[in-house]
């Protein structure tokens, strides 16, 4: 039999998708159903005077309205998950709906219920809101200043938390022979999943069981959240993520809305459908970035880096997301020198509240954030010491024999050979040509730019000892149930919760070469909170490093006691007998054999079972990793720039990554090629923007730009496998990749454009019109 | 305030449907409502996205551009109507093989828009597939592999002579192979 992993195997989820016969949110039609809206507050900060609802529920349809008032002490506020220790975290309390001060636009004020969709959205309209406006601010810089206006009253300065860690020595940083300094922003974007976010929730009074199907990367999370906040036993409570139209980090939040139509339901005992309009997700859904980051970089004339020193100033949105703190803390702040051995690091954050919406994990979730400092900052350090940016990262690398190493802020990468894509992806773009072409180009006044990424990763959280201890509420291990029915045909159970990536088949991958079995014998149950044990989720690249991990141990017990009964029924030692291809084999003796079919056949009867043993074939196990893993990669850019339009011509982009052993080299590309896309889209297309009031002005698809097929080109990628230590797949992560590296390899390339012009920086989205600006500027046409 | 109703009729995937529906409806919400097509999707409220495209006598549409009663008698095939698990029609068969979808949510549309774009150019070459698929939005496959699906898929079509005008747009294709 062929070996299932490694292969390009096409996906078993595509059948349903390809004809229509997903089940998406907003595919399910419950008896009875409502409709529901939120009013949200049009206002970025403001006291609610008053709310006027009658003619709203005068309106026929119209079943019920509610408003922050209405369900004080009924729905707990919504809580974070992640309590960054030492940092003096303020967590505001987030009510569901606002009770008397709205801090955003989008804060929810009104919930209407009504007998369509249609009517619900006609009534929402009559509910009248009075707002007394306050002062805003949106600018997380301008929040933290003396005299700013305060969204919660207690929290001084707006700030939510200040986190540091690392020291460098003096002298350091003093003495050093180079150091170079640049103060970076990564602005605002949204994830936007093409579906937006959803919830039903159906109640039965007769058992007082309440169901919540959202648009959940990790339903259990949900489920543990919610179940405090509605106060209902977690045993009562089932959470279902259907089929979701990607999540991207979006879909991590436990938000108001879940809450509100959780509560509706079971309060009205009628089922309540909830889909948000995309106008209405980009106000109201958790936002991605917005981080100020300024670092200085430490080092010597030949190259030798010494000490980075990084600030990062986070806008956090007007409360505290699920993961809000994390993210620019630990997960920014951890991994700031990058793919290179410096000694010394110091992170610092401030996290900041704004009137603006919640900010949470978005793809990569301070990885992206973290790589682009590194990188762009290793650009412009090599250009200081006028060395080629590419040997002055190789200079720097990580040895391959130093793993597994520990990075000055103590977190140990499990294993990595940095020059291996690196030099791949050299060849591939011919490196040394492509300089010399470059040089030519520029001699004829064009504009031409390499930009690199050299990046590496931490994802697969994680061991539950290290996400404890930084403040995380939750356990980060995974499980897995393999479940043999009596035909030989397999259902698997596990707590991750893919929504696009194509754990159906990657996981079957991993059972179809464990047990010998056909990939059309498995089946997988993820994402549903009564079936499948208590899980963590889709998120942080953690499914298959942690998840297939679990799935692969669970695999391995089914085959141990199967191998206990065989030899049972052949009447030889366990040691006689040898598993393979499926056939469970009495060495030396052709023909001597069971299948895994006869076996499971065998198990479920229980007729004839070795002494003591309990029946069924069925195997559970709760992986818990032991350390994070940590893939990297080399990403190039080429770009040509348009002095007269501004416009950048993307003409190249090669990625070679390393996530460990690749599973399914075909979905791995794809993911490599999504978040390429995302990545390249921050820095080139997108950008979330709010004015002074606080109103957002990219808030629809016309003025927030997704991008499109024809902003691309090929993307040219490949792959080196560094297999993981950490997990027996050797896998690592590949979600997240390319959005870590992709941002800062866009930029480095514009820059190098520009180079000519001396500019070290510019603010993303690098828009035609900024680049137009800034090329006529530098040749003196202004 | 009662609005009167209005009867709208199609031939939806080549079958008579027919419900009474508010004036205002949307046809991709008289699709997915009335008449249970939910394959047909929703992803923004500006007329951007394309995840909601469809077939309206022969034409791309996006079917949240539309009222349901514009949409009265004519001929409209969504998703449902192209091929079956067992029989995917030439443009599914090549989006699977070629990895083109991953969340599955903008396919039915992005598959309707690359028939559309292949009955005006059956040959289309990389650079026409990205400008032609101006009208669709995918958030998560970078769109490569969503070009090389209708690059195949263009090849495939020309091969085997499938009628792209045809109600039901059945091709070959087997599930496994
Ligand atoms: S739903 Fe986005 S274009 Fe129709
Ligand atoms: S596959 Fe998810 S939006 Fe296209």
């Amino acid at each position: 039999m062929t070996k299932m992993v490694g292969s390009s195997v096409k996906r078993k989820e595509d059948a349903r998708l390809l004809t229509g016969n997903g089940n998406f949110a907003d595919d399910i039609t419950l008896p009875g159903m409502l409709h529901a809206s939120v009013v949200r507050s049009s206002s970025a900060h403001a006291k609610i005077k008053s709310i006027k609802v009658e003619e709203a529920l005068n309106h026929p349809g119209v079943v019920a309205v509610y408003t922050g008032k209405d369900l004080e002490g009924k729905i707990g506020p919504i809580p974070t998950s992640w309590y960054v220790p030492g940092c003096n975290l303020k967590e505001p309390p987030q009510y569901p709906l606002a009770i008397d001060h709205v801090r955003y636009v989008g804060d929810g004020v009104a919930l209407v219920i009504a007998e369509d969709r249609y009517t619900v959205k006609d009534a929402a309209e009559l509910i009248e809101v009075e707002y007394e406006d306050l002062p805003a601010v949106v600018n997380q810089k301008e929040a933290m200043e003396e005299g700013a206006p305060l969204l919660h009253e207690d929290i001084e300065n707006n700030i939510a938390l200040n986190w540091k860690a690392g020291e460098i020595p003096e002298g350091i940083m003093e003495n050093a022979e180079v150091v170079v300094k640049e103060s970076f922003y990564v602005q605002r974007v949204f994830p936007s999943p093409l579906e937006t976010r959803a919830a039903i929730g159906q109640y039965n009074p007769g058992s007082g069981e309440l169901t919540l199907w959202c648009s959940s990367q990790n339903p259990h999370i949900h489920r543990m959240v919610l179940s405090e906040v509605l106060g209902i036993s977690e045993a009562k409570f089932q959470v279902i993520a259907p089929d979701m139209g990607g999540g991207f980090g979006g879909k991590i939040g436990v938000y108001p809305d879940e809450a509100l139509i959780g509560y509706a339901a079971r309060d009205l005992e009628r089922p309540v459908k909830w889909i948000e309009e995309r106008s209405e997700h980009y106000v109201a859904a958790n936002a991605g970035r917005d981080e100020y980051i300024d670092v200085e970089l430490a080092g010597k004339k030949d190259g030798t880096l010494e000490a980075i020193r990084v600030k990062n100033t986070a806008n956090l949105g007007a409360y505290l997301s699920t993961m809000g703190a994390g993210v620019s803390t630990i997960d920014f702040g951890m991994m700031v020198t990058g793919s290179y051995d410096i000694p010394y690091a110091e992170s610092e954050t401030f996290g900041v509240y704004t009137n603006t919406t919640p900010t949470d994990a978005y793809r990569g979730a301070g990885k992206p954030e973290s790589t682009y400092q590194i990188e762009r900052i290793i650009d412009l350090f090599a250009r200081e010491i006028k060395m080629d940016p590419v040997e002055l990262r190789r200079k720097n690398f990580i040895k391959k024999e130093a793993f597994p190493y520990q990075n000055a802020h103590g977190l140990v990468y499990d294993s990595g050979d940095y020059e291996k894509p690196l030099n791949k992806a050299l060849e591939a773009i011919n490196y040394e040509e492509l300089r010399r072409e470059q040089e030519k180009k520029r001699k004829e006044g064009k504009l031409i730019g390499i930009g690199f990424s050299t990046y590496v990763e931490m994802c697969g959280f994680g061991p539950s000892e290290v996400v404890g201890a930084v403040g995380f509420q939750g356990g980060t291990w995974e499980n897995s149930t393999v479940r043999v029915h009596p035909s030989g045909k397999v259902t698997v159970f596990c707590g991750t919760s893919p929504h696009g990536q194509g754990h159906d088949t990657t996981f079957s991958q991993v059972v179809a070469d464990k047990l010998g079995i056909p990939i059309e014998d498995i089946e997988f149950v993820f994402s549903d909170t009564k079936s499948v044990s208590m899980g963590w989720g889709t998120y942080g690249s953690r499914s298959t490093a942690v998840g297939g991990a679990a799935v692969s141990f669970a695999s391995d017990r089914v085959v141990e006691k199967a191998k206990k009964i065989a030899a049972h029924e052949l009447e030889v030692s366990e040691n006689d007998i040898e598993f393979e291809n499926g056939k469970f084999q009495v060495k030396g003796v052709p023909g001597k054999e069971r299948t895994f079919q006869d076996i499971a056949h065998s198990a479920n009867m229980a007729w004839n079972l070795p002494e003591g043993m309990e029946p069924s074939l069925e195997a559970q196990y709760f992986f818990k990793p032991e350390n994070f893993v940590f893939p990297f990669g080399t990403h190039v850019a080429v770009v040509e720039i348009d002095k007269d339009t501004g416009e950048i011509d993307l003409q190249r982009y090669v990625s070679v990554d390393d996530v460990g052993t690749v599973i399914n080299p075909l979905t791995a590309e794809g993911q490599v090629h999504g978040g390429i896309a995302q990545g390249v889209g921050q820095a080139l297309w997108e950008g979330a923007v709010y004015n002074k009031n606080g109103q957002l002005v990219s808030g629809t698809l016309m003025d927030y730009t997704l991008p499109k097929a024809r902003f691309f080109p090929h993307i040219e990628s490949d792959f080196t496998e560094t297999p993981s230590p950490v997990n027996p797949l050797g896998a690592k992560g590949v979600g997240e990749v390319g959005t870590t590296a992709s941002i800062a390899c866009a930029m480095n390339a514009v820059v190098d454009a520009l180079s000519v012009y001396g500019i070290t920086d510019l603010e993303m989205p690098l828009t035609p019109e900024k680049i137009w600006k800034t090329v006529q500027e530098k040749e003196g046409n202004q | 305030m009662t609005v009167e109703k209005k009867r709208v009729s199609v031939t939806a995937n080549g079958q008579a449907c027919s419900a009474e529906v508010e004036p205002r409806k949307l046809l991709v919400h008289y699709l997915r409502d009335d008449l249970g097509l939910t394959g047909t999707h929703v992803g923004c409220d500006t007329s951007q996205c394309g995840a909601c495209s469809v077939m309206v006598d022969g034409d791309v549409v996006k079917s949240c551009t539309m009222l349901a009663v514009q949409a009265d008698h004519s001929e409209i095939t969504t998703v449902e109507g192209l091929g079956t698990a067992a029989e995917l029609h030439p443009m599914q068969q090549s989006f699977w093989e070629e990895h083109g979808l991953q969340c599955g949510y903008c396919t039915p549309g992005v598959m309707i828009a690359a028939i559309g774009l292949l009955k005006e150019n059956p040959n289309p070459t990389e650079e026409e597939i990205r400008e032609g698929l101006e009208g669709v939005i995918c958030r998560c496959t970078g769109y490569q592999f969503i070009v090389s699906a209708v690059q195949k898929a263009a090849t495939r079509i020309q091969e085997t002579g499938v009628n792209l005008n045809s109600q039901r747009l059945v091709g070959e294709g087997t599930q496994n192979d």
